[in-house]
């Protein structure tokens, strides 16, 4: 259960800029989540209902965009979606592969009131 | 109003961590991270461990555990300081707890310090604690398909012990199968099939394991 932990992080992160902001509540967290995470959305959204009870975003709606895991072969340039977690380039076979997308774990913004 | 953020949520694990590595880096410390299943036989593999290299390197442990200190009181009867941290229920360590007991240990008087985190395959791949590597153990008895269903985990290691060899006689265990999914996620991951009951196929780790410190000896 990190999620708690994230959720933690996430309220930190928007309570902070909901005050800095001169705001009284958070209608709405946009976050994005990679697709290798170990993250669970309903587990985190349980989590943050259960933190943010007593806060300013404790009516607030979470939108969570799961980020897919995306590759870039360092030999070859081909850019593929990596699926059951092969790294190897499905053009070229090698394994020179960078992630370039799917370890997120972002506040992107928020809506506040 | 509409705040534009992007703000990445384990920043400030992140950056306790850093401050963490950098500190024991300008000591030449190095700091492993070890991770594995509840009974995968990390504190198994960590005996071992001292017992082959506490008379070449000065060695140093932390315990992450649930409750109890059980794997502590283990690590203390080889004669080498460990720090036991009890994360009350919480599954698995960040920075700040790393931070909080480093100053128990003598830093001037190390070489390595290792790290055994919660048992847990999900949550503790997420979070840096200040580790120069993380290593992962898998053992036989956990089925070959945990690589694939915890990717994470053997993605962010640089070494999986592939532990408790000596029971694949007694199972249905594919070895092939596993080798080949672990090397998928992490074509550069460093397997080590090894028994740490009979402490056969432990050589290749000691010697990584001195490698690394002498690396970060000559960094430093």
């Amino acid at each position: 259960m990190h999620e708690m932990a994230i959720a933690q992080g996430i309220l930190d992160i928007v309570v902070q800029e909901a005050s800095q902001n001169g705001a009284d509540r958070i209608t709405r967290i946009k976050l994005r989540i990679g697709e290798m995470t170990g993250i669970q959305p309903d587990a985190l959204t349980f989590c943050f209902e259960a933190l943010a009870a007593e806060t300013p975003a404790r009516a607030a709606e979470l939108e969570i965009e799961v980020v897919p895991l995306v590759a870039e072969c360092q030999a070859c340039g081909q850019q593929f979606g990596v699926e059951r977690y092969r790294f190897f380039c499905p053009a070229c076979s090698s394994a020179e592969v960078k992630t370039l997308s799917g370890r997120e774990l972002q506040v992107e913004h928020l809506e506040v009131e | 109003m509409e705040i534009k953020v992007m703000a990445n949520i384990l920043d400030k694990n992140d950056q306790i961590a850093a401050d963490i590595n950098c500190q024991l880096s300008a000591k030449g410390i190095f700091v492993l991270n070890l991770l594995g299943s509840p009974g995968s036989g990390k504190t198994s593999l960590l005996e071992r461990t001292i017992v082959a290299l506490k008379n070449d390197l000065r060695l140093a442990v932390i315990e992450g555990d649930l409750f109890t200190s059980k794997d502590a009181e283990r690590i203390d009867r080889h004669g080498v300081p460990v720090i036991q941290i009890n994360t009350g229920g919480g599954c698995h360590l960040d920075a700040a707890m790393i931070r909080n007991v480093l100053g128990r240990l003598c830093l001037d008087e190390l070489d390595m310090i290792i790290i055994e985190n919660v048992g847990n395959l999900v949550c503790p791949a997420e979070f840096n604690i200040g580790e120069d590597a993380k290593a992962t153990v898998l053992s036989i008895t956990e089925g070959e398909d945990k690589p694939l269903k915890y990717p994470l985990m053997f993605k962010q290691a640089c070494v999986t012990i592939l532990n408790k060899v000596d029971l694949l006689p007694y199972t249905s265990f594919d070895l092939a199968a596993a080798i080949e999914d672990i090397t998928s996620i992490n074509p550069r991951i460093t397997l080590i099939q090894a028994s740490c009951r009979t402490g056969a196929g432990l050589q290749p780790w000691f010697d990584w394991l001195r490698e690394q410190v002498h690396n970060k000896q000559a960094r430093s």
